[in-house]
């Protein structure tokens, strides 16, 4: 299985490496600086890369490569998904995951990485386990270890979860206030093209999910109109058979925060695009062009837009452009040649607009194809898919808690050509 | 206070500074100290020689200090093995301790130290964790085993510890259950002798469904692999297992999601294709694989290069996702490139308007790897759906008016493919393409573009001119271009004969004078040859109706894919290779599909009965990118087995008659002279003459070939064959003739059992594609090593062959005497005794009829094939040969032949300890006797 990690930072340094088998030579990473060297950005690295004796499967996450090697015939799949497993533990336990954090918490990573797999298996994963195995930081602990000059980061029981039934959940959890939070989410990803039709449109959603409820709380949520619902993945709480009978989600929840499902509607329904774009970007020999977008709200049932930004990546021959929007802010960089407006919210009544010239270097050809602009939103209180949670019910204890469903829709992979 | 302290220490006597504190006797001290070596060493300093410090520390009942100084240990004892042993005792001790996370632990980093010299001692606390009551120290336990097994694999064998995994493959916590699958699977992976004592049967199958359910999802990919290696009994239990493995398909990891696609995938071959359940699993499959590709990237690159596969095993399957390819801008290169892909596969009269308005899209990226493959597709595309082809060109046309250089480039080379797939039907663009002429620059681009002009000669005015222009700078064209431009030339002059002469000689005086490349050289002398002899001929030969080019390209050969089909979510299919092409030290195990046994018996036989057979070598069908070699190829007629033998026999026959007549006339005097006087390139021609001429003959007699398979039994295929033995070696000898409309490409070749294991010694290779009306011979090499298995009769091979079409049966012959062996001569005294040894009753008597030799040349026949006359007598004026022979397999045969002067009817005595053979000996004698 996983053989080695090698975590490399943005500057090609390996800072970190951990073997679980026999030492690989950091050496093995020159295999992956050569396919790194052939692409320019630095996301285009293929995420497997053979060696005469090794594979190298890795990831590209917060400016970090994370570099697993491998020595027989694995499923990269496994591999890749654990990389990522591995960032979202350290995200977890440090808030986020950058070169000076795993720096600074160093011996609690090596710690984690151990537990996390043994001999390149999968060992302590999930979150609730670990976090018993190893204590996070946290500002009181270090206090209180200063001062009573021992720190305990580690725990010297058994984690209760790891070999249970259900291993994602604790057992003994309890809060005074017993809540349940479900967040609704829908990320459209679509193409438009120049002339407002929709190429493909399709809905990517999540529930996620805030539970801190005491005891082993048995929760069955149900949906008004589950038929939406035929491409789905759970989490591993979530029963299937359940599911496939009678379309209701019946779990035991882990405590905390987690992604109970998630969902795809794709291209073969109809997909409401909340926004429009009207544009026109045009080149002119002799080095300038126009540029003029605005921006306005579709199908929203009478849903603010908010927290819109348009990125244009503008062709590598422009030199800068001079905007002037009717509000929000815009910055051009002008080493990326991406063009970033801050919209803000939409007011209908008013819409927002950018306009003005472009500068392109002197001597190079027009470029041949207008830019694809990216436009990011969020739309508050509405499900783009009419998704709607029936109820929730709890079974196996005997407070009442309190209970929330909140609905958010948002841009995904929204782009449109002009 | 942060950890990054450890790593700032700037003094220069830092190791020894650590080695004092490392002996400290405040606790606070030391494990400070091991947090200092231990960072050290992550960041690769070289702390071992600190090691005997650091082994002290262990013997603390502190557990974070434990696990510190375990993670040392790990690190570093390969390199101090005698110091290593001293922490044997305190794993020992660890390993009955109450705390089951430290009898954990002590099993688990005792399988980390690499040390051969411990790893005897730590046997017996193994087996105790094995069975320990706690679960977290089984599943622990069983990971040791695979560690273990990878330190030494022989001790693990000899301590019976496999069967202790296997026993916890029926333990009552799934965790421990998936574990144990997992250290199975990884052992099985580097252990071929592992592998009968951890098969798995029906039973334990079933233990690992009721795993499936409870344990993690890491754990559900070690035991979904497993369950893809095992071959089900019938249909219904693969139709079960399926059941019990599609709700992995709603799992959150995506590795999960893979896997259990690869087992529904292999097991739906099971299956009856027509059956309700083959539907609902096909409907079932397509969400889940659209699902990945939302997640992250990389997660999207394997999942794309595994839908490449399965759309061309079951194009039903994402039929109606098209949308989901459409490349976003921002997409890494490797998933535009894959998507792209799959786009075209899945390309179809329905979608076609959309896919070319995205094609045309994407050509105008910025991306010039992903620009050029959008070209190529568009191609593909005209190639594919031919109610799309002229849209197709349209777009073509556009981009070429781009004027950006690639683009242009790689749209004349996928326009030379459509006008191979389109005859007659584009060349008004010929002109617009001829514009362009300057601005070429790759040799790929150049060649097709003199493909282009050197096919519709007749149509380019001033092609001469435009060919002329390319001979300017022949010497340091590419090989390719060098080809193309000798072929186009001799198209021009066998077009425009007046006033190309010129043109002609050039070129074939540079070709044949001034190169050193040897196929350049060939071609040249070739059409030398060809033009001075017969110019009707050649034009016959170069200006001959090129087959067409098959729609779909780039697909991977059936078997191959078959294989890369039970390798699903695997490495393999990222790569689309097998995994013995790649992973090292590989065993030869490979896999393969399980087939429907309903009506197809003799199949699952064949395949079950020769795993060992090679299968064919995974040559993958030749894409657009190498069609232009392929092209060069078919204009000459040259390197394909058939066309030479075509040419050849057309050559002698033809050039006495020419040469009087025609050629001179046509050529005129400048070529004459060259012919004449050109010294080197005369005695090249003589030499080539040579070559045609004399066929060394061999006396082995070889039986006239027969016909195996008919066409209408093999879907338009017809198959005629021999066997032969050259050099000590068996051949079989196939002609292969197309006879349906379609070419057929992707032969294999596949023997069942038989009496004297004869297989394959290489694959089958054969001219492929082979296009209609066409025939083509192959002779394959076979060995005595295969499987052995008395057939009735006993010389009866079945034979499988496998193309694009389908795969057919036969049974043939094989005639006895190609498995006599060059060493069956024996020496006249055990002749003698072994004559007298076999008992009378094995005497077997015949007689051969009508023969019309004496017994010299009879002795000189039989000789030829390997049958040896030992001595010969004269009895009552009857010659009376003695002779041995020995088979393959060593069984040797006596012969007694008598032969009376002035009859034709001979006397056969068979003498072997085997009766069995002397019916097909007996017949063996006849055939040679005969021809």
């Amino acid at each position: 299985m996983i053989h080695s990690l090698f975590i490399i930072n943005s500057t090609g340094d390996v800072f970190l490496e951990k073997h679980w088998k026999s030492v690989v030579n950091k050496s093995i990473c020159d295999y992956f600086f050569e396919a790194q060297s052939r692409q320019t950005n630095p996301e285009d690295v293929p995420p497997v890369i053979a060696t005469p004796h090794h594979y190298l499967i890795n990831i590209y996450r917060s400016s970090l490569y994370f570099v697993a090697v491998v020595t027989t015939e694995v499923p990269p799949l496994f591999v890749i998904e654990f990389l990522h497993r591995i960032c979202d533990t350290f995200e977890d336990y440090f808030s986020d995951c950058n070169e000076t954090i795993l720096k600074e918490h160093f011996v609690i990573v090596y710690e984690l990485l151990d537990e996390m797999l043994d001999n390149g298996f999968p060992l302590a994963v999930e979150s609730n386990v670990l976090k018993e195995l190893i204590k996070p930081p946290n500002f009181l602990r270090t206090i209180t270890d200063t001062v009573t000059g021992k720190s305990t980061g580690v725990s010297a029981t058994l984690p209760t979860g790891q070999l249970s039934n259900i291993p994602w959940r604790r057992t003994g959890v309890k809060y005074t206030n017993n809540e349940a939070y479900f967040d609704v989410i829908e990320e459209i990803d679509a193409i438009i093209d120049k002339s407002g039709t929709t190429v493909i449109a399709e809905i990517q959603g999540y529930i996620d999910c805030l539970i801190k409820l005491s005891g082993m709380p048995d929760l069955t949520l149900s949906f008004v109109n589950p038929r939406l619902l035929d491409d789905v993945s759970f989490h591993p709480c979530v029963r299937f058979k359940r599911w496939e009978a009678e379309k209701i989600l019946s779990f035991v929840p882990p405590d905390g925060h987690f992604r109970m499902m998630s969902y795809h509607i794709g291209t073969n329904n109809m997909v409401a695009i909340p926004v429009y774009l009207r544009h026109n970007i045009s080149f002119r020999e002799g080095g300038g062009g126009r540029f003029e977008v605005t921006i306005g709200p579709k199908q929203t049932m009478g849903k603010p837009v908010e927290n819109v930004v348009l990125e244009v990546p503008f062709p590598k021959s422009v030199l800068n452009v001079t905007l002037t929007c009717s509000q929000g802010k815009n910055s051009f960089d002008p080493v990326s040649k991406l063009m970033t407006w801050d919209v803000g919210k939409i007011d209908p009544s008013k819409l927002p607009n950018i306009k003005g010239n472009i500068t392109l270097q002197t001597g190079v050809p027009i470029p041949e194809s207008n830019p694809t602009i990216t436009v990011m939103f969020t739309i508050q209180q509405m499900a783009v898919s009419g998704l709607k949670v029936n109820r929730l019910d709890m079974y196996g204890e005997k407070y009442k808690p309190f209970k929330g469903v909140k609905y958010i829709t948002r841009a995904g992979k929204f782009q449109v050509r002009t | 206070m942060t950890d990054s302290k450890y790593f700032t220490t700037t003094k220069k006597g830092e190791i020894f500074e650590l080695k004092a504190e490392l002996n400290s006797d405040k606790k606070e001290k030391k494990k400070e100290a091991v947090k200092k070596v231990i960072a050290s060493m992550t960041v690769g300093k070289d702390v071992s020689a600190l090691f005997a410090d650091v082994v002290n520390c262990m013997q603390t009942d502190n557990l974070e200090l434990k696990k510190l100084v375990y993670l040392y240990l790990m690190n570093y004892a390969k390199t101090q093995p005698d110091v290593a042993i001293i922490s044997v005792n305190t794993f020992v001790r660890d390993c009955e301790d109450p705390n089951p996370l430290i009898r954990a632990l002590a099993v688990r980093t005792m399988g980390c130290i690499r040390v051969d010299k411990i790893t005897e001692y730590l046997c017996e606390p193994l087996r105790k964790c094995l069975k320990d009551e706690d679960p977290y120290v089984r599943k622990t336990a069983a990971v040791c085993v695979a560690k273990l097994h990878d330190i030494n694999a022989q001790l693990v064998e000899d301590q019976g510890f496999l069967d202790a995994l296997k026993d916890l493959l029926s333990d009552s916590n799934p965790m421990v259950v998936a574990n144990a699958v997992a250290a199975i699977s990884e052992i099985l992976e580097t252990s071929d002798s592992a592998q009968s004592s951890l098969e798995m049967n029906s039973n334990t199958i079933n233990k690992l469904l009721t795993a499936l359910n409870e344990c993690t999802e890491w754990g559900q990919v070690f035991i979904l692999d497993s369950i893809s290696n095992y071959n089900p009994k019938d249909d219904k239990e693969a139709q079960s297992i399926c059941e019990r493995v599609t709700p992995r398909l709603a799992h959150a990891n995506a590795a999960v999601v893979l896997s259990a696609v690869k087992v529904i995938m292999k097991y739906m071959e099971i299956l009856d294709i027509n059956s309700d359940t083959v539907t609902m699993l096909v409907k079932k499959l397509s969400p889940p694989l659209v699902t990945l590709l939302s997640a992250e990237p990389e997660i999207q690159y394997v999942a794309l290069r595994n839908i490449n596969l399965i759309v061309q095993k079951r194009p039903d399957i994402l039929k109606t996702e098209m949308k989901v390819f459409f490349v976003k801008y921002n997409d890494p290169i490797y998933v535009k490139l894959e998507k792209l892909d799959i786009m075209i596969r899945l390309t179809n009269q329905g979608n076609i308007a959309q896919v070319l308005a995205e094609l045309k899209e994407y050509a105008a990226e910025v991306d010039v790897d992903f620009v050029r493959k959008s070209v190529r597709a568009i191609g593909r595309c005209a190639i594919k759906v031919e109610q799309a082809a002229e849209r197709c060109v349209g777009t073509l046309l556009d981009l070429i008016q781009t004027k950006v250089n690639y683009v242009v480039q790689e749209a004349i080379v996928v326009i030379k493919d459509i006008f191979r797939k389109y005859p007659n039907k584009y060349e008004s663009i010929i002109a617009t393409l001829c514009e362009n002429l300057d601005t070429l620059d790759e040799p790929e681009a150049r060649a097709s573009m003199i493909w282009i002009i050197g096919e519709y000669a007749e149509r380019i005015d001033n092609a001469d001119e435009l060919l002329e222009s390319f001979l300017e700078g022949f010497q340091d064209e590419n090989t390719q271009v060098q080809l193309q431009l000798l072929t186009a030339i001799v198209k021009l002059f066998l077009k425009r004969p007046t006033d190309t002469q010129e043109l002609v000689q050039q070129v074939l005086s540079l070709a044949t004078q001034d190169s050193d490349n040897p196929d350049l050289r060939d071609r040249g002398y070739i059409y030398w040859r060809l033009l001075s002899t017969d110019p009707a001929a050649a034009k016959e030969v170069v200006l001959a109706e090129k087959p067409l080019i098959s729609e779909e390209t780039d697909l991977i050969e059936p078997t191959l894919l078959d294989e890369l089909i039970c390798h699903i979510a695997s490495l393999a299919s990222v790569y689309h290779k097998p995994p013995n092409a790649f992973v090292e030290g590989r065993g030869t195990l490979r896999r393969s599909l399980p087939r429907n046994q309903s009506g197809e018996a003799p199949l699952g036989e064949t395949a079950a009965a020769a795993p060992a057979a090679p299968v064919q070598q995974p040559t993958v069908i030749p894409g657009v990118d190498s069609l232009i070699g392929d092209l060069l190829d078919m204009d000459l007629g040259g390197p394909t087995p058939y066309q030479q033998q075509q040419m050849m026999s057309q050559m002698p026959q033809s050039a006495p008659a020419a040469q009087p007549q025609g050629a001179i006339d046509l050529l005129g005097e400048g070529l004459d002279n060259l012919l004449g006087g050109g010294g080197g390139g005369l005695d090249a021609l003589g030499g080539l003459s040579d070559i045609f001429g004399s066929v060394s003959q061999s006396s082995f007699y070889t039986p006239p070939q027969e016909v195996w398979l008919p066409a209408n039994k093999g879907k338009g295929l017809e198959l005629t064959g021999t066997f032969a033995r050259r050099n000590k070696q068996i051949f079989m000898e196939l002609t292969f003739t197309n006879k349906a409309m379609q070419p057929m490409l992707g032969f294999a070749i596949q023997f069942n059992k038989n009496s004297f294991g004869l297989q394959p010694a290489s694959p089958l290779q054969i001219q492929s594609p082979l296009p209609p009306n066409q025939s083509a011979s192959a002779s394959l090499p076979l060995n005595t090593q295969g499987q052995v298995q008395k057939m009735e009769p006993l010389t009866t091979i079945q034979v499988a062959i496998k193309n694009n079409i389908g795969v057919f049966y036969y049974s043939c012959h094989v005639p006895m005497h190609v498995l006599f062996v060059e060493e069956g001569e024996m020496d006249k005294k055990d002749f003698l005794a072994s004559w007298k040894e076999i008992p009378a009753q094995n005497e077997v008597q015949s007689t051969i009829s009508n023969v019309q030799h004496n017994a010299d040349t009879v002795s000189q026949k039989l000789r030829n094939n390997n049958v040896f006359t030992i001595a010969k007598r004269n009895v009552e004026g009857q010659d009376m040969l003695y002779q041995s022979l020995s088979l393959t397999n060593g069984i040797r045969v006596l012969a007694e032949l008598k032969i009376q002067p002035g009859m034709s009817n001979f006397t056969l005595s068979l003498k072997s300890r085997v009766q069995d053979i002397c019916p097909a000996i007996q017949q063996a004698f006849d055939g040679i006797l005969h021809n």
